[in-house]
């Protein structure tokens, strides 16, 4: 270690690596990982959206975890994103090719995907 | 991307109990489930709530599992980590019912947690303490960066000392002013030595810290060199504690790597290492001369002071010696400045102190919390209360050289001066809890048993001095002392407590003297009236059977192993007092409460 510079971007690298354990980021992704969401796909789409956070550099801000059943089985994969200073937003029908259009849109540039929402399915 | 972790406690408690079975059954069960991608297992140091242990926690909810097998990971695995339903038959139940109520506790809210400051324990729990970039993410090394590239040594010296903190290994001799003796002591060469030679019986808190975050030792006693003009310290760690040595070498080995220890650290030109020494286990070492004399190859003894080892130390060097915890304060000290802590405790006790927590009490384990502290807030909210619906009759601090604190002065604010004003001693920590069947008497013994073993003998006071104390605690506990025997036994301790080479003789008498103090009611009880009123000392026992009560059922008659207990089925039974052994199985097999102790 040479320089106070070289030990802050270190830590700055690292930072990440224990940012889950301050507790939740202030967008929380949640996925509806019971029986129906499971048979219906939720586990490549909650792949999915760890893999894409990642890669958009958002997991300082987002945290991916799981739910039980919400009780809309039919609209299946379902998940909501729940922003600490917004209403939460429902999604369904939710493939992992559309899970990435989330993230960019949503999660990235803070953009609601309507067309995915609840509201639209209905 | 990780999207939870599972933190698993890796400290001496939990491992004990099955941790490592847990981690294998976790690795093993998150690879079959595919999640071995998105899930990071950490092991870490200790937690603090050893009574419940394995704990594993998982984050980022901090779902708090407690008493975990490893037959229940895949339940975990299935259920919270893939489905996100925790598993609610593994969380932790809080003494507190409202507490117990609420959804989703997490480890913060509980009443073990809420009330306690973490400071020498930030890290312990939370990071791997095997993986250096971790500490580095909780802005590990970063004091060390600020006092090698803009500080002074007297400026870090002033910090230390304006902070206000004590020596928490027992004696409580502020840490700015020992760092300023040394300073000004010129030599060639300095030493900077930390006393990991945990020795009370009962106490854990060393061990904790330097299973738990060791790089904030290490780092700590860099800045110690620094501040003093060292450039060589030493670790003296117990050898009985194999994972606290294991996670320093590994430390020491990181930091090297990283050139955090060796030469010219941050460009500065400070260069500084650090050796481990592994101690045998005599408590006497853990006296600081005692210490420096083994580091140095020889029988650990004493030797007289002055010279302190501030002046002539290591090797005839001038030396600083701190305790684990004493340095795990100092790195926060640096970067958040002297005044925050100094905004925590007691006029005269800055900061937090460390407690292991033991004895008659729900939540054995180990807190933090600001000096200040009732006795009453650490053992009925963060300790739980003593189990069993049973009394709360005092607190030992201070290990073999502390004494008790009685129920009357549970509301003593905890800090350095309250305790020794009170008879006793902060000491490096231990805190045993006893209940209302403890004997007092039993207790003195007990501790003077432990110092007789580990008196070095070189001085006489404390050699014979504390057998002869030993042996008129043993007359007493048989029943067959006098009122004399008390008062020689005062003398005596007086005498050892004035007369003796170090510190471990001149404390050796404390747990006597204070428990004469506060319980001279028992002692008298033992000697006159030949009873020993908590039920403890056998000697003095008697069991008998009431006949009223007895239904003549045989079952302890049949338990008896001495074959002393007789009668006819359906009869009142009767014991003979020549055979019995006073074990008390008896006692506990009648289901008719009709065995009497007294």
């Amino acid at each position: 270690m040479k320089s106070l510079e070289e030990l802050a971007a270190l830590r700055e690298q690292m930072k990440n690596r224990v940012i889950l354990r301050e507790g939740s980021g202030s967008i929380r992704v949640v996925v509806g990982m019971a029986t129906c969401g499971i048979a219906a796909g939720a586990r490549p789409v909650l792949g999915t959206f760890v893999e894409e956070v990642a890669k958009e550099n958002l997991t300082d801000r987002v945290t991916v975890s799981q739910t039980g059943c919400i009780g809309i089985c039919q609209y299946e994969p379902v998940l909501a994103v729940c922003d600490a200073h917004k209403a939460s937003v429902p999604y369904v029908n939710m493939p992992p090719e559309k899970a990435k259009r989330v993230v960019a849109e949503h999660l990235r540039d803070g953009k609601v995907v309507e067309e995915y929402t609840i509201g639209k399915a209905e | 991307m990780i999207r939870a972790h599972v933190l698993i406690c890796g400290g001496t408690g939990c491992t004990s109990s099955g941790s490592d079975k847990i981690h294998e059954a976790f690795e093993r069960e998150l690879a079959a489930a595919d999640l071995a991608g998105e899930i990071k297992l950490v092991r870490t140091g200790c937690f603090g709530l050893c009574a419940v242990g394995p704990v594993v926690i998982v984050h980022p909810d901090g779902t708090f599992y407690s008493r975990v097998k490893a037959e229940d990971v895949p339940e975990i695995v299935s259920e919270h980590l893939l489905k996100g339903r925790p598993v609610k038959r593994l969380e932790y139940k809080d003494v507190d019912e409202s507490v117990r109520e609420q959804v989703n506790v997490s480890l913060n809210d509980t009443t073990f947690y809420k009330t306690q400051k973490r400071v020498a324990l930030r890290n312990c729990g939370v990071i791997d303490p095997e993986d250096i970039n971790e500490y580095i993410a909780m802005d590990g090394y970063a004091a060390l960066g600020k006092v090698l590239t803009s500080m002074t040594p007297d400026d870090v010296i002033k910090t230390i000392l304006d902070s206000g903190l004590r020596g928490r290994g027992g004696g409580g001799f502020p840490t700015g002013l020992k760092w300023t003796f040394a300073k000004n002591s010129v030599s060639e060469k300095k030493y900077v030595v930390c006393n990991a030679d945990e020795g009370d019986p009962g106490a854990f808190m060393d061990r904790s810290i330097l299973e738990g975050d060791p790089h904030a030792v290490l780092e700590a006693m860099a800045i110690a060199g620094y501040a003093i003009g060292a450039d060589e310290g030493y670790i003296y760690v117990r050898a009985e504690y194999p994972i606290a040595v294991h996670r320093l070498q590994v430390a020491i080995g990181q930091a090297r790597e990283m050139g955090l220890l060796g030469k010219d650290i941050f460009g500065s030109g400070f260069n500084f290492d650090i050796t481990l020494r592994l101690g045998a286990g005599a408590f006497v070492c853990g006296e600081e001369t005692a210490l420096l004399t083994s580091i140095e190859g020889n029988r650990g003894e004493p030797r007289p002071r002055p010279p302190f080892p501030a002046v002539k130390g290591l090797f005839g060097q001038p030396t600083i010696i701190n305790n684990v915890e004493t340095y795990a304060n100092v790195c926060q000290i640096i970067l958040k400045g002297a005044d925050w802590f100094a905004s925590m405790g007691t006029e005269k006790s800055k900061g937090t102190k460390v407690f292991a927590l033991g004895g008659n009490i729900t939540n054995t384990g180990l807190v933090e919390i600001p000096m200040g502290t009732t006795l009453r807030e650490v053992v009925e909210q963060i300790g739980g209360g003593v189990p069993n619906g049973k009394k709360f009759k005092a607190a030992q601090t201070g290990g073999p050289s502390g004494g008790c604190i009685p129920a009357s002065l549970i509301d003593t604010p905890i800090d350095y001066d309250n305790l020794i004003a009170i008879g006793s001693m902060m000491g490096s920590g231990g805190l045993i809890v006893m209940d209302e069947d403890t004997c007092m008497v039993d207790i003195a013994k007990f501790f003077l048993e432990f110092t007789v073993d580990e008196s070095c003998g070189k001085c006489a006071p404390c050699r014979i001095g504390t057998r002869r104390m030993l042996e008129i605690l043993e007359k007493i506990t048989h029943g067959q002392a006098t009122m004399e025997d008390l008062d020689k036994l005062e003398d005596l301790a007086k005498y050892i407590k004035e007369n003796s080479a170090c510190g471990l003789g001149q404390t050796a008498p404390n747990p006597v003297l204070s428990t004469l103090r506060y319980f001279r009611d028992e002692y008298v009880a033992h000697v006159v009236d030949k009873k020993c009123p908590a039920g403890v000392c056998k000697a003095l026992l008697s069991y008998s059977i009431d006949p009223e009560k007895c239904r003549g059922c045989t079952a302890c008659a049949r338990k008896c192993p001495a074959d002393a207990i007789s009668g006819a089925v359906k009869q009142p039974h009767t014991i003979d007092t020549q055979k019995c052994i006073k074990c008390g199985v008896c006692m506990s097999t009648c289901r008719f409460g009709a065995v009497v102790k007294g």
